[in-house]
Parts: C-alpha cells; structure tokens; sequence
C-alpha cells in the first residue's frame, strides 16, 4: 500500500467510522420507539416520521439558517405524528400497527409533498466533535469526527436504562405497558401514559431524521431513509425492549453496515453482496441464538398486541 | 378490546411487509395531468425528478418538450421497477391519452414496458438503454442511448492531471454494461495523463442508497483516492461527501457543481432535451419514429460540464483537444493493447473499439488498473 492509503487498517477504522457515523438514526428511532412499546404500544409509524423529521429538520434549517432550530423542529413533528397516533389508538377497537402503517405512508407522502423545494438548497449541518485531533493520520480524524446527536443517543439510552428500573415514570411506562388492569387499579390512565410514551418516541424519531438530513449523509432527498426507521423498529424486538441493547443493536447494524464498502475499497472485492447481507445475517444468527420454544421474548411488555 | 383485532407476531411481520410494500406503492404520484392535446407523450421516473442525477437528466429533456406545439407532457416520479409501472404505463394511456411513452429507467424495459407493447400496439414505448433487439422485441418498442462512456473519458483526463496520490475513486450502483464502461472509461482518461494511474471502484448494489454510497465515498477517501466520481442514479450525496472529506469530484448525469463549487472539476451529462425532441418532432410530421437510436458528445447526446476552478492549464489543454478529437467521430476508448484486470485480453495490438461498436454494449469487465470486481 502506498503512502497515501491506510490499507487494511481501514476495515476495522471503517467498521468504528460507520458504527458511529451510520448508527444514530438507528438509536434515536430504536430508543423512541423502546418507549412507545413498554408503555404497550406499537408505532410502526416512525419510518415516516424518520423522513418527515428529516424533511422539516432540513427545511428549517434552510429557512433560518441554524440547524439546531431544525433539530428543534423535527423534533416538534416527531411529538406531533406521536400524540396523533397515541390519540387515535386510545379509540376502542383501533389497531395500533394498522394506524402506524397508515402513519408511516402519509409521513412520507407529506415529506415528499413539503420537501420538493427543499431538494436543491443546501442546508447549514450539525457541529461535529474532532475526538481525532490527537492524531496526524485524516482518515483517523475522518473516522472519530463524532456528531454530538451521536454523544447525546449513547446518553440518553444510558438514561433510559436507568431511569425504566429506579424512577417513579419508569414504573408507570412499565406498568401500563404490562397490564391496563393493575395500572388502572393504581389510579393510572393507560390511555395518558401511552399518549406521552408514543408522542415522546415520535419525538425521538424526528431527531433521528434531522441526523439523517443534517449530518450524515447530510442532504435532504426522498430516498435519504431507505427503509431505516422500519429496521430500527425491528431493532427493538432485537434489543428485547433494553434501552442498552437498542444503542448495542444499533452500533452493531451500523458497523456492518459499513462492512461491505470498507472490504471493496482494500481490494476484497469478490461476493460483496455477501457482505452487504451482514447485518441482516447477523440479526438472524442472534434472533435463533437466543429464542426459545417454551418461552415468549424475554422483556416483552404484556400489553404488546404482538405478545398479548 | 376484543379479540378480533388483536395480532399475533407472524401477523405483524406479513403486515409489515405489506405496509412497506405500500410505502414504495404511495411514493408514486402523478405530478402533472393534462388533457390529450395533439399528442401526448409520458414520461416514467424511477426517482424524484429532481435529484440531481439521472432523473433529474431526463426530466429536463421533458421540460424542453413543454413549449411545443401541440404536445403535452404527462411525468410521473418515483414509480418503482416493479407492476407499478404497468399501471402507470396504462393510467398514461387511457387516461391521458398517451401515445408516445418514456420509460426512463432500466428496469422497465422486460417484462414490464414489453407487456404494455404487446396490450397496446398503437402506442410507442422508447426505453432508455441498449436493450431492444429488432429479432426479439416489438416494432412499437425501441431503445435510445448515449454513450456517456466518452464523458467520462474527459473526466478521466481532468481527473488524471488532479490527482496528486495517483489513485482515484470510483462509487458505482451495479456491475452492468454501461457501468462498466464507464469506470473504464474514467480509468483510461486517466491513464492516457499517467499510466501509472489506478482507480478503486466500489459497487454498492443498487442505484440509490444515500448512506451506503455515503460509505462507500469515505472508504475510497480513507484508501488515499482524491479525485471520486460515481454512477448512481443521483451523484448528490457522493458529490457532497466526496467535497466535504477534501477529494475533487467529477460529476455524472447532471451537473453537480453547484453542490461543491470548488472542488467539481467537470462533468458527463445527457443532453437528452435534444434527442427527445428527435422524437417528437418525428411523431408531429407522422414519420416512423426510430427503433434503435444512439449518439455522442458529436450527436448532442452528451455534454460536459463547464471546467471548475481547480482544474488547472495542462489538464484544460488536454480536454479541450481530447474533446475536439471526440467531435470528428470514431473516437475510440477501448484500444488495443488492452488487458482486462483479471489479465484476460480485451482488445489486441491494432484493435479499437470506436464509440459506436455494439460489443461495448455487452462489456463485462473492467481494464487493468481498476481494482475491484464485476461480481
């Protein structure tokens, strides 16, 4: 290898690159979406309100110029979608995966509708934090250039983790996700608690939208998603509805994910379709690793309309 | 709640799998309806019309029809290569009153827009690509191409006189014939500066992933490439990343220099305003349209985009004279002695394959210098 290049080094500095770089709508969208189902609900809804997120969080930021109101924005209509789908589904006889997929086409049918002028303008991005200075080597600088959304994920489902087993709000998302009756019998409305849940994970998901559009890769288009915010709400069974599990899982999907383009560029450029299958492939290997026949996923709320 | 609306978990994967299957469904939407003027002709995008690439390419050819006489334009955008495009392929018709139609993307021609030539015989469908055979296909059907290759053959020498580390970057959707070429291509531009020039591709499978060409850009970064171009359908995110990371850029479809202004060298791009109003102006006089059309940089098919800022005085010189060597005609890119990178001869001492010669239309390999793999 010349100079210039780092040779095969760059596999595992790829593989660290894109787990950081490519992970943070996965774990924004995984940990949003955690919430909503401990509290005994599903959105499938959040792929559209990835993009939508993605779509406002852009134009906003092209509007006033500062990504951090773009952010806030995304964020803003991520709640929004949430409450709209929490409220619905406290209807009775109102399926909470049929409303998420409705959900999920009009998000991006409405990104796509508001989006189109916003294709060409180019939109200020979020600051990155250069962890890299240390070192002379750019790709390495390149690789640890970390977004602080990245930063403020790994937090936030530290938090999550902690909070879900010793506060008071964790034990009543618990509850109300594991049984309406005892929840009820505790003077608690299910119907309240799941609405805040889903409206907070819809949040949560429009941040990761803003991620997508304002960092990494840092554009607005339709195809920016590509199907990422139903991958992240699989990634939640994944995780078995563990906050740590979802930034794990997540990590994990993005370093694989880098895989395939990092083996291409040091010359292994045979099967690269293969390579591109190694996360899915690895979900697979996992899911059969640790499920069981006598047993229902362990961490499954018991209000999940899938485990109930 | 009872239990008749209650799911179980095999439910929700198949649900789920049909509601992304709805997702792709819903993105297709008609953008413009016009009634049935003197003639009609539909335009079929597989993406957004403005993405700064290949649709984007095609939807300002559309645009250039619009003030014609007598004619109307119909588009429709992010029509996926499945039975959607039947359907739209049929909306066209009997709604619109279609009679001229351009499937745009690859993916249409078999089996789709050939089941909407044999239900409709009345209606012509040009794809764009090489894939109309007169023994095989339809009369109402046909292909129209340009050979871009050239394109990024002027890139390649624009590039070749950039690059400092002597490696340039190559970010490229699937391993088909006109992909292929066109690495050559970039490769040989390159080369014809400095044989010592290599250029690193890397495929990410499918036309449009935003975050795995944003990938694959830094990977190629990563190994030392500091000139990148691609072929995808839309250049942007390539483009933007490639800038972002430091590397020069040459573009492709379109032109992208608005994206990095600095550090866009030039760029291959369709001129497809010129061959669709070939067409049309064909259908108008009432003259048999062509089957089989194709053309270069001589024809008007290609144009290069304006030279960027950073390209400097020897490189200008060179793609000035390589292009005005191109306009004669029978300019040719696969030349003998020719190695493929495998070590397979491509063309022997004397041979060249001018831009016009069918066996590049079914190129399945890439030269020596390129590193990477067609499968």
């Amino acid at each position: 290898m010349d100079a210039t290049g780092i040779g095969l080094w760059g596999v595992p500095l790829a593989i660290l690159g894109g787990a950081i770089r490519v992970s943070t709508p996965f774990i924004f969208v995984s940990l949003g979406e955690a919430i909503t189902e401990r509290s005994g609900r599903i959105n499938l809804g959040l792929e559209g309100t990835l993009v939508f997120g993605a779509m406002t969080a852009y134009a906003v930021a092209v509007m006033t110029n500062s990504p951090w109101l773009g952010l806030l924005a995304a964020a803003a209509a991520g709640l929004c979608f949430g409450l709209f789908h929490g409220w619905i589904c406290k209807f009775p006889k109102v399926n909470d995966i049929a409303i998420g997929i409705a959900l999920m086409l009009f998000g991006s049918g409405l990104a796509f509708f508001f989006g189109k002028p916003f294709i060409k303008p180019k939109a200020p991005n979020l600051p990155a934090i250069p962890f890299g200075a240390w070192s002379d080597i750019p790709q390495v600088q390149a690789a640890l250039d970390v977004n602080v959304l990245f930063l403020i994920g790994a937090v936030l489902s530290l938090v999550l983790w902690w909070a879900f087993r010793n506060t008071r709000a964790g034990l009543i998302v618990r509850v109300v996700g594991d049984s309406s009756d005892a929840a009820r019998a505790m003077g608690l409305n299910p119907n309240t608690v799941r609405l805040i849940a889903t409206g907070v994970g819809g949040a949560l998901a429009g941040i990761g939208g803003a991620y997508l559009s304002l960092y990494y890769p840092g554009s607005w288009t339709e195809r920016i998603s590509s199907g990422q915010g139903l991958m992240a709400v699989a990634l939640v069974i994944f995780a078995h509805w563990n906050p740590l599990g979802c930034f794990a899982a997540a990590l994990l999907f993005g370093g694989a994910g880098a895989l395939g383009p990092a083996l291409q560029s040091v010359g292994v450029t045979q099967g690269y379709y293969l390579f591109y299958a190694a996360p899915y492939i690895l979900t697979l290997i996992i899911m059969i690793a640790t499920s069981s026949p006598t047993r229902s996923l362990a961490g499954a709320p018991g209000e999940l309309s899938i485990t109930r | 709640m009872t239990d008749r609306f209650m799911l179980n978990r095999r439910q929700l994967l198949k649900t789920s799998a049909a509601g992304a299957a709805l997702g792709l469904a819903s993105a297709s939407f008609p953008i413009s309806r016009a009634f049935a003027a003197a003639a009609t002709v539909g335009f079929i995008y597989v993406g957004p019309k403005d993405d700064y690439g290949y649709n984007q390419a095609h939807a300002e050819g559309a645009a250039a029809l619009k003030g014609i006489e007598g004619i109307s334009v119909v588009e429709e955008e992010n029509v996926p290569e499945t039975v959607d495009v039947q359907k739209t392929m049929e909306s066209m018709i009997n709604l619109d009153g279609a009679s001229l139609i351009f499937p745009t993307s690859f993916g249409y021609f078999d089996p789709h827009m050939l089941a909407m030539c044999a239900k409709f015989p009345d209606v012509q469908f040009r794809h764009c690509g090489g894939m109309w055979d007169k023994a095989k296909h339809p009369m109402n059907a046909g292909s129209y191409f340009g050979y871009i290759g050239m394109g990024q053959y002027l890139n390649g020498v624009v590039a070749g006189h950039t690059s400092k580390s002597k490696k340039l970057g190559f970010v490229a959707a699937k391993p088909i014939p006109q992909v292929l070429l066109n690495i050559n291509s970039f490769l040989l531009g390159a080369r014809s500066v400095d044989p010592s020039i290599t250029c690193q591709v890397i495929f990410t499978g499918e036309w449009s992933l935003a975050v795995k060409e944003a990938e694959a850009t830094n990977a190629l970064v990563d190994q030392g490439a500091d000139v990148i171009t691609c072929h995808v359908d839309s250049p942007k995110v390539v483009v933007e990343t490639a800038a972002g990371r430091g590397a020069f850029v040459c573009g492709y479809h379109a032109n992208q220099s608005p994206l990095a202004p600095e550090k866009y060298l030039t760029g291959a791009e369709w001129n497809w305003a010129k061959v669709y109003k070939m067409f049309v102006d064909d259908l108008i006089a009432g003259t048999p349209l062509p089957n089989f059309t194709r053309g270069g940089l001589a024809d008007g098919f290609v144009k290069m985009s304006p030279l960027g800022p950073a390209v400097g005085e020897p490189a200008r010189k060179q793609f000035d004279a390589t292009l005005a060597e191109m306009m004669k005609g029978g300019f040719s890119v696969i030349k003998g002695p020719l190695k493929s990178n495998k070590g397979a001869v491509v063309a022997t001492e004397g041979q060249a394959f001018v831009e016009t010669a069918i066996e590049l239309e079914s190129m399945d390999y890439l030269v020596e210098g390129v590193v990477g793999s067609t499968a």
